[in-house]
């Protein structure tokens, strides 16, 4: 899924460098968004807040870009460790009543999900 | 026998194991007694597991029983004994025990029972170390202060109406009030050596990959690391030792070797701070800023007095980029926490809402929103928005690459030559509940002397250096990766250079109260101080 944001207010200010920073505030329907997006269902007194607060965080962030960083590599992790692979080999599972006896619903030896698909496409 | 036994240190407790003057069934009953007679003053602990705890101690006497009978006089077979063996340990509740809660401190987790051990969990059962309890913390280990728990706040033991730090609040307030002598918590960002500080203990966030994480709840997998609090910077090296080493579970659990010497420090003070002459300490300059608590900054410039005094050479250093730690942090983990949390769905495990009507993206609106708390959604929010099409580059790929300058900065120093930096853990003492709670980025801010730590992945460790105005400030000293012995060597002749000092083994001035059973709960304390901040807002109109 593609997001897509109109912020209510984009200035572009040029920073030092010639670099250029988008400083976005979200407004109420990208807030909105977000929490769809993240699967987070909030009462409209929760989305407002968070507005405000997200906001206030995000003004923290254009800190960053007083930083020209064109040629730094990014650092995902700092450990140089790199691919390493298990031994090909069977080890035992947990056992299925175990992870079961934690599921919502259950049918049998199944997990009970509920239907993704419209009834029209079954 | 009058001695109180939750007064010991473990490795006392381990020596009065050996000579049979104790047995682990006793040490665990006297620390259960207390635990369950302070946890309504307290709420360090969302589960007492008495009768666990006391099944394991009886397993471990056995042991030491056998070992008696089997070695040479007893002699040989008890040397075998690792240190933990039968003593008493906190869990903080977002490590797996077979068969047990772990909440994460979050409703979404209620009722979940882990099907399978940590892999640190099946370390300490390996050496005979007993589960007192699962400890309290801020929900999925985001906050400092432990007021972000579904399950209420924790108080601190120093002062029951200030906050024991966090995440890992019942962790270091359980081990503080004597309820424990060890116990294990994760730091992300400094949630172990914050509230260690703020508690006055040991807490040691080792370097990332040091400790595996297989079994515990996932808050951001680039940061997140597992550590050791204790009175005592012994206590704690042998705790990292218990649960230090690769694992093939975790695949960022690197191969390094875990020194014996963990278990050896020096037992005497003077040996111990001898081990100081010729080392050369940084004073990162960026960590004694404006915000921090002047009486704080005092503490620390004795600590290094102390050390300079037993011939290290303490000279300022600059980690330039550490002023825009807070962001890339602020951007990196709740990008991290947000594809982490995406597994609380309700459909395998956890609090699940299924509406009527079946459409399942209305369930995990319902349960998610219902399952998580302010501060978790906040992050996950954040972390969303920042890893969105279109600002992935100008908030993610920006805050990596900034991440990479700080690790620099670190690289650089220990490259001069600097052996580890001090610092100041926290900028603040212990904070009353509801000081920080009103605006996200003063809670933040709480961490800004532990998180460029966690974003260059090197071990820092947290060490009481004293007090301000009756609460414990803790000095941070950070090493290059794999440096925990080092560390450890520091923080022992500290300790050893600080024994006379008035602070040095003190026990919080509140645990007398901490007693009461009919009295305030943390949270009773909390809703009673924001009762009073709201009236002195509105009072002068």
């Amino acid at each position: 899924m593609v997001a897509r944001f109109t912020p209510g207010i984009v200035a572009e200010v040029a920073g030092w460098l010639g670099y250029h920073r988008p400083v976005a505030a979200l407004t109420r329907s990208d807030v909105e968004h977000v929490a769809h997006l993240a699967r987070l269902g909030m009462t409209p007194a929760e989305l407002d807040r968070l507005q405000g607060q997200l906001n206030h965080i995000l003004d923290q962030y254009a800190k960053l870009a007083e930083l020209n960083t064109d040629a730094i590599p990014p650092t995902a992790q700092t450990i140089e460790l790199e691919n390493i692979l298990r031994d090909d080999v069977v080890t035992p599972s947990l056992p299925a009543a175990a992870v079961l006896a934690n599921a919502p619903a259950r049918e049998g030896e199944f997990v009970l999900v509920p239907p993704i698909l419209g009834a029209e496409s079954r | 026998m009058a001695i109180d036994l939750t007064s010991l240190l473990a490795h006392e407790m381990a020596a009065l194991l050996r000579s049979g003057s104790t047995s682990s069934r006793a040490l665990t009953e006297a620390h259960l007694a207390v635990a369950e007679r302070q946890n309504h003053a307290l709420n360090a602990w969302l589960l007492i597991d008495r009768e666990g705890a006391l099944r394991q101690a009886d397993a471990a006497d056995a042991r030491i029983a056998a070992a008696r009978r089997d070695g040479l006089d007893g002699v040989a077979g008890l040397a075998a004994l690792h240190p933990l063996h039968g003593i008493p340990v906190g869990l903080k509740d977002l490590i797996s025990v077979e068969g047990g809660q772990c909440t994460a401190g979050s409703r979404i987790l209620a009722g979940y029972r882990a099907p399978y051990d940590a892999h640190i969990v099946e370390r300490l059962r390996a050496v005979g170390a007993v589960f007192l309890g699962k400890t309290n913390m801020d929900e999925f280990a985001m906050g400092s202060s432990n007021e972000y728990s579904a399950y209420g706040p924790v108080s601190n033991p120093w002062d029951l109406d200030t906050v024991p730090g966090g995440s890992s609040g019942g962790s270091a307030a359980a081990v503080a009030a004597h309820h424990v002598p060890l116990s294990l918590g994760t730091d992300t960002g400094g949630s172990i050596r914050q509230p260690a500080a703020l508690c006055g203990i040991v807490g040691m966030k080792p370097t990332y990959g040091r400790v595996s994480r297989y079994g515990i709840v996932a808050f951001a997998s680039s940061l997140d690391q597992i550590g050791p609090f204790a009175r005592d910077a012994r206590d704690a090296a042998a705790l990292l030792h218990a649960v230090a080493g690769r694992d093939a579970r975790d695949s960022t659990s690197a191969p390094v070797s875990v020194p014996d010497e963990l278990l050896h420090l020096a037992a005497s003070d003077d040996e111990a701070a001898s081990w100081l002459r010729g080392k050369r300490f940084g004073l990162p300059r960026e960590y004694f800023v404006a915000g921090m608590d002047p009486d704080v900054e005092r503490r620390i410039r004795e600590g290094v007095a102390f050390l300079e005094d037993a011939g290290a050479r303490v000279e300022d250093v600059s980690l330039p980029h550490t002023d825009y730690g807070l962001a890339t942090y602020y951007i990196v983990a709740p990008a991290e926490a947000s594809a982490n949390l995406a597994r609380y769905d309700g459909v395998r495990y956890g609090l699940s809402r299924r509406l009527e009507g079946g459409d399942f993206i209305a369930d995990y609106l319902a349960t998610r929103g219902e399952g998580f708390g302010a501060e978790v959604k906040r992050r996950i929010m954040l972390g969303t928005y920042a890893l969105s099409a279109g600002y992935y580059d100008a908030f993610y790929l920006k805050a990596q690459k900034v991440r990479t300058l700080i690790k620099r900065d670190f690289d650089e120093v220990f490259a001069s030559g600097i052996d580890a930096l001090v610092a100041p853990t926290s900028p603040s003492v212990a904070f009353r509940f509801g000081a920080r709670t009103a605006d996200p980025v003063a809670m933040y801010l709480s961490d800004a002397c532990t998180l460029p730590v966690n974003m260059a992945g090197l071990p820092g460790i947290s060490i009481p250096c004293g007090l301000s105005e009756g609460l414990p400030v803790g000095l941070q000293l950070i090493g290059p990766a794999w440096s925990e012995l080092m560390l450890f060597r520091a923080a022992r002749a500290f300790e050893g250079l600080t024994a006379a000092a008035s602070w040095s083994g003190m026990p919080p001035t509140h645990l007398a109260a901490s007693n009461d059973g009919a009295g305030p709960t943390p949270a009773d304390r909390a809703a009673a101080l924001a009762t009073l901040a709201a009236a002195a807002l509105v009072a002068p109109r």
